[in-house]
């Protein structure tokens, strides 16, 4: 079997995703994962993590009009133990901030994250002492959604795009979810 | 016991499937996103575009004062003089950078309100959402409109989806 060989490529919040992970791999195990990819993108059950005036929004994309069940994202879980996708939709202030990462933790492999308008991805207006400039200095984030609020199509579209990355194989085992740093890169390489 | 039967699932069960079937004459309201889109107003403020004028020349003079209005601190222009042998704008100068932050945006329309030659213009498209935070820093490239009149496409009868 040949070496697995591992690229790492420069991720936005300073985290490496890990490509080329199945070279060499089993084919077997490969088609299967494929399956399992296809199963995971159209059954992501979102955790409720309404913050702020997103969250609005974000009822709304279940509602009848915009209708998230046909994306098989319609059970909004209360607890993390069941839920696969983390919208955080609004700021994030600091105090959230231990808050939200406890709950990611909790939640079980595989798990994505989506940061849903400007302030949960950037801090948006609030650019203070309060609020987190950017909700991926806590938790890495998969997709990030711009708006004020973004319309409900625009989160079902942020769902689309996930769904995307799942099945591209983006985010799959372990090593792919970015919770730790395999090999730390130094300052430059960061930078290059 | 047939009596039970009756009262305790066929009943329930008719009634039931009566309101099923009368809601499935009225009318859908669930909007099918992907392949067909929800009417927006003509005052929807999404993506901005950097317009021209109809021959080619770039309305943005480099004023900055869009930057000055974004209550987000989202915009940035760096300025430069036009000159005879390159020029981009009818004014004295010209925006060589003009960046805005997706992320950062709130989309509130103030840039749009505040630009003196109407260049910046927020439209309809929505669809901005990205893996990363550096995908979402539109460049002058990006935001430039590729024909003179592409922003106002959206307002054409045509464009109905």
């Amino acid at each position: 079997m040949p070496k697995r060989v591992e690229t790492i490529v420069l991720h936005d919040s300073s985290t490496p995703v890990l490509g080329d992970l199945q070279k060499g791999g089993n084919v077997v195990v490969t088609s299967l994962e494929t399956l399992l990819d296809q199963a995971r993108a159209h059954a992501l059950w979102p955790l409720t993590f309404g913050l702020a005036c997103c969250a609005i929004e974000m009822m709304s994309t279940v509602a009848s009009r915009f209708d998230l069940a046909r994306f098989g994202s319609e059970a909004f879980r209360a607890t993390p133990r069941q839920a696969d996708v983390m919208i955080i939709a609004g700021r994030l202030s600091k105090k959230m901030a231990p808050v939200l990462r406890q709950i990611y933790d909790q939640m079980p492999e595989p798990k994505w994250v989506i940061s849903m308008g400007a302030c949960a991805s950037t801090g948006g207006v609030y650019n203070n002492y309060a609020i987190v400039q950017g909700a991926d200095q806590v938790v890495p984030v998969d997709v990030y959604v711009p708006g004020c609020p973004p319309s409900p199509d625009a989160l079902i579209f942020a769902i689309m795009k996930l769904q995307e990355k799942i099945k591209r194989k983006e985010a799959r085992n372990f090593k792919d979810l970015r919770l730790f740093e395999p090999t730390p890169r130094t300052l430059e390489e960061v930078q290059s | 016991m047939s009596l039970g039967i009756w009262k305790g699932v066929a009943k329930p069960v008719i009634s039931g499937m009566t309101i099923t079937l009368k809601r499935l004459k009225h009318r859908k309201v669930t909007v099918q996103y992907p392949d067909e889109r929800r009417e927006h107003y003509p005052r929807t403020r999404w993506r901005h575009f950097l317009t021209m004028y109809d021959d080619g020349l770039e309305k943005c003079i480099g004023c900055s004062l869009c930057a000055g209005a974004c209550p987000a601190k989202c915009i940035n222009v760096v300025a430069e003089e036009n000159t005879d042998e390159a020029r981009f704008s009818p004014g004295e100068r010209y925006a060589v950078r003009y960046e805005i932050n997706m992320l950062r945006c709130i989309f509130c329309g103030y840039c749009q309100e505040a630009c003196p030659t109407t260049a910046i213009v927020l439209r309809q498209d929505f669809e901005l959402a990205s893996y990363t935070r550096e995908e979402n820093i539109y460049t002058k490239d990006m935001l430039m409109e590729k024909y003179p009149g592409e922003a106002d496409e959206c307002f054409k009868p045509s464009a109905a989806k």
